[in-house]
């Protein structure tokens, strides 16, 4: 049996993606099927006066208009929950349409059914809301000021939390006797996901049973029908089946738990009838969670040997009008325990102010919390080398958690099972021709023509959210672990029921190919089921990087339970004890004896018979695990990037980009090389070009694809990848998680690599995104 | 009211009577059940809509359905020739050129018309001829492969 971890098998997803057959939410269509309209606030805050829906009404083939009046006439539940307490949240009510206030442009206010597509469009037009405009304030820092328009009245001062973790007072120790100290204020860029599938939601009620199917963009359907069921329609969880079909990527955007897709679910009931939803562009970008937006004053303590002796970091982090899913976590337990990232920090203070505004949520975008940590570090560090005089990288290579050190516990309640940071900082340097570039640079700088900077950054990553225990004692409502029912069928073909659905990672494939390695049978025999609440049992889904060291692990031990059981079997069959037995390859054998065997096939037949058996056994042979791991897994890498800087015109040009990456034993390298291409995207993505902007009346101006620059082909580079290998020690894969690691390390990248370039003008900062114009003004001021 | 329409579909003769507003990306997905152009942004903007109408690549969410009267359109279902995958459809599964998929056949409609006017591009080619087509999920390093194994394979 050839080797299939580790091996690039091509996907097996891609057959009917590649033909046009594979089937998104909005390619569905049901018997009878309705078409919603969602009517949206166009004011950022306002009271409605009223609303008059009998225009739309009268158009023939409009089926229904619903407004909030009828979610309460319903007498269901009607709201949208968070799924993450932290001590003293603000918990505002979020209604699923709303009532009498709208606290951001989109807000659902009501909703058309028709019979057609562009007929639920006209009569939404035709549904004539009044609204009394009231201040807005869309800014996060805004929002806190005095007299700050209230988002709600329940959350004074718009403080929806106030946390912080760290030792302060050691933290001003440090700073009272350092030898150096730099520090910084930054923003962290809005930004706005762009799966370029917009959410969808095909909702199907059939009154004769009481139950309803839901086809919907989802990362985790069962998360999304617990909620769903319990806080938005009020029905029993066993009488809805969610199915998310192919999804057209998520990066984060479709974990949440969103008014919508519970919106058209409330209108099947009423009809009895199916009804579809998609959004358009417009529609998504104003509701889907955003994610990132914070204001931060951070700085760095050292002492004189540039090690550094304290960080301390203050963060505004806007959590929008309502509380989406996960967003407490985001910016707190996925923020400010990253601060120590690749370094051994003694000191570390981080306190976070969640903030309402009169906007979109925020929650959970790709690396969540962990981008903006490492921005935080890695900028510090950047200006560290240079205060210092130890330049980016020895200043970094000093203060390294040394390989000896692991498990390393830092300051900010994460404790790192391995790692060793030296090695990858070594093959980055090495990759890029670091001297060579320091030489052209220096030349370059005499010469008055473009500036070429060369940018680092030594991320941390902590993937798959673990154990349970943990994160529910830090306000999780959800637990962490996942599961898996691996079935092996009388001829030895197996099905894998996986509680980790996919949105385009290709969790087939590998998931596969976890099985046929420790089963040793081809991955070809090996189907793997997903994405269905009625096939799958309870599972938690695919964000955070977690599939392969979470989902994974799951099905390792599912596999290794079905091994022991068919140890049995083949014992009783081969006449030997249990004990003896091996299996490899394939085959039970009994050890020592190589003609004594039997392969799979025959177990299983046999399993499935129960003619010659085990008395002590049942038969059949499927094992399911729910998998809760042990701790995160702890991903890093160093990223280099090289930019060209245009001081006449401002604009940067993308030279380089390397990156070497753990992410400790890799299933399937030419997924996971994709991965990190497309979270590189991102990240640069939000270093030069996105930005969500609003204006201060809460209009989203950059709310459509003219204006939100989503990185095109053009823009980009080839990517220089390369890895070192440090496997996870405290699961059987030794896996980590790969999802989000581009998008981590690359904005602190390439704005040190601008800064870089700017030195010789005493630039220390410019925010993201470094447009043409922003670097223009800071060379020019 | 309704005009009714004569074109070709993947090589099939279609006869229609649709909407004057009606857009292709719509008559191409709801009434003729070819899902396979999907809408991203229905602004021009995304490409995932992208089809061949009479060879030139066009975003069938800017074009009505009766502006193709007369007109030959190919989606990504009609590029396969006797179950044999495209030569651009083997590169995107070969080079890992897609993830979610939602882009790659509006990607690959593109790449087919790339390739028609320039058969053997050039990286840098490759990456201004598919300009007006955005992927999130594959940062495009791959999408490159596979038009430039495509281009070698059609050679
Ligand atoms: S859907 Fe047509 S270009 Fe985006
Ligand atoms: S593969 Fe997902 S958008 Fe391109």
């Amino acid at each position: 049996m050839a080797r299939v971890l580790g091996t690039s098998i091509k996907r097996r997803e891609d057959p009917a993606l590649i033909t046009g057959r594979g089937k998104y939410t909005d390619d569905l269509q049901a018997a009878g099927m309705a078409h919603a309209a969602i009517v949206r606030s166009p004011y950022a805050h306002a009271r409605i006066r009223g609303i008059d829906t009998s225009a739309a009404e009268a158009l023939p083939g409009v089926l229904a208009v619903l407004t909030a009046r009828d979610v309460a006439a319903a007498g269901i539940p009607g709201v949208v929950p968070v799924g993450w307490l932290l001590p003293d949240l603000k918990t505002p009510a979020h209604p699923m349409i709303a009532a009498d206030t709208v606290r951001h442009v989109g807000d659902a206010v009501a909703v058309v059914v028709a019979e057609d597509r562009y007929l639920a469009r006209d009569a939404a037009e035709r549904v004539a809301v009044d609204y009394e405009p009231l201040d807005a304030v869309a800014d996060v820092v805004a929002a806190l000021e005095d007299g700050a328009p209230a988002v709600h009245e329940d959350a004074p001062g718009n403080v929806a939390f106030d946390w912080e973790i760290g030792d302060r007072e050691s933290v001003d120790a440090a700073f009272a006797s350092a030898a150096h100290t730099v520090e910084l204020d930054l923003r962290n860029n809005r930004l706005i996901p762009h799966a370029i599938e917009p959410r969808a939601v095909l909702a199907s009620y059939d009154s004769s049973t009481g139950e309803m199917t839901i086809h919907m963009t989802s990362q985790n359907p069962h998360v999304h029908r617990l909620l769903m069921t319990l806080a938005s329609l009020g029905m029993p969880e066993h009488k809805v089946r969610i199915v998310a079909p192919e999804v057209g990527g998520g990066f984060g955007s479709k974990i949440h738990h969103y008014a919508d897709e519970a919106i058209v679910g409330l209108c099947s009931m009423k009809l009895d009838r199916p009804v579809k939803w998609t959004a358009t562009r417009t529609e998504t970008n104003l509701t889907d969670a955003h994610g990132r937006d914070h204001s931060t004053h951070c700085e760095l303590a050292l002492d004189a040997d540039g090690r550094i002796t304290g960080l301390r970091v203050d963060t505004a982090a806007a959590m929008g009008a309502y509380l989406s899913t996960f967003a407490p976590a985001v910016p707190t337990y996925l923020y400010g325990t990253l601060m120590s990232g690749q370094y051994d920090i003694p000191a570390i203070h981080c306190h976070v102010t969640g903030v309402f505004t009169h906007t979109a949520p925020v929650d959970a975008y790709r690396g969540a919390g962990r981008p903006e940590a490492t921005y935080v570090v890695e900028r510090l560090m950047h200006l560290a080398g240079e205060a210092t005089g130890l330049g980016p990288v020895e200043v970094r290579r000093r203060n390294f958690v040394p390989p000896d050190a692991f498990p390393y516990q830092t300051q900010v309640a994460l404790a790192y099972d391995s790692g060793n940071y030296g090695p990858a900082m070594d093959r980055a340097l090495e990759m890029i021709g670091y001297d060579d570039l320091k030489t052209e640079q220096a030349s370059r700088r005499g010469n008055g023509g473009k500036l070429i900077g060369i940018g680092f950054s030594s991320y941390i990553e902590a993937c798959g959210l673990a154990p349970s225990a943990v994160v529910g004692s830090l306000g999780a409502q959800a637990g962490q672990w996942e599961s898996a029912d691996v079935r092996v069928h009388p001829t030895a073909s197996v099905t894998v029921y996986t509680g980790s659905s996919s949105h385009g990672q290709g969790h087939e494939t590998t998931f596969s190919q976890i099985v046929a390695d420790k089963l040793g049978i081809d991955p070809e025999a090996v189907e793997v089921i997903h994405g269905d609440t009625d096939l799958v049992q309870f599972g938690m889904g695919t964000y955070g990087s977690r599939s392969a060291a979470v989902g994974g692990s799951a099905i390792v031990k599912s596999v290794e339970k079905i091994i022991e059981k068919g140890k049995k079997i083949a014992a009783h069959l081969l006449e030997a004890s249990a004990e003896d037995l091996e299996y490899e390859d394939g085959s039970f054998r009994v050890a020592g004896s190589p003609d004594r065997a039997l392969a799979l096939g025959d177990v299983a037949l046999q399993a499935y018979l129960a003619h010659n058996y085990p008395d002590d056994l049942e038969p059949g042979l499927s094992a399911t695990s729910f998998y809760d791991p042990a701790n995160f897994t702890y991903p890093f890498g160093t990223h280099v990037c090289v930019v060209e800087v245009d001081t006449e015109t401002g604009s940067i040009e993308l030279l380089r980009y390397a990156a070497v990456d753990d992410v400790g034993n890799v299933i399937n390298p030419m997924i996971v090389d994709g991965q990190l291409h497309g979270g590189l995207a991102q990240g640069i993505g939000q270093a030069l070009w996105e930005n969500a902007v609003y204006d201060d009346s809460g209009q989203l101006v950059s709310g459509s694809l003219m204006d939100y620059a989503v990185p095109k082909i053009h823009n980009l580079i080839p990517f220089e990848l390369d890895r070192t290998t440090t496997p996870c020690p405290h699961n059987p894969l030794g896996v980590k998680g790969v999802g989000e690691a581009g998008a981590i390390a690359s904005p602190a990248a390439v704005v040190n690599a601008v800064v870089d370039a700017l030195a010789p003008f005493g630039i220390s900062h410019i925010d993201m995104p470094l447009t043409p114009e922003k670097v223009w003004r800071a060379v020019n001021s | 009211m309704t005009v009714s329409i004569q074109l070709e579909v993947n090589g099939k003769p279609v006869q229609a009577a649709v909407e004057p507003r009606r857009l292709l990306v719509h008559f191409l997905r709801e009434d003729l059940g070819l899902t396979g152009a999907n809408i991203g942004c229905e602004t021009s903007l995304c490409g995932a809509c992208t089809v061949l109408v009479d060879g030139d690549a066009v975003k069938s969410c800017t074009m009505l359905a009766a502006q193709a009267d007369g007109a030959s359109v190919t989606t990504i279902e009609g590029l396969a020739q006797n179950g044999d995958l495209h030569p651009l459809q083997e590169g995107f599964w070969e080079k890992h050129g897609l993830q979610c998929g939602y882009c790659t056949p509006g990607m690959i409609l593109s790449a087919n018309y790339l390739l028609a006017q320039n058969p053997s591009p050039s990286d840098e080619e490759i990456r201004e001829g598919l300009k007006g087509n955005i992927c999130r999920c594959t940062g495009y390093h791959n999408i490159v492969e596979a038009v430039k194994y495509a281009a070698e394979r059609m050679s």
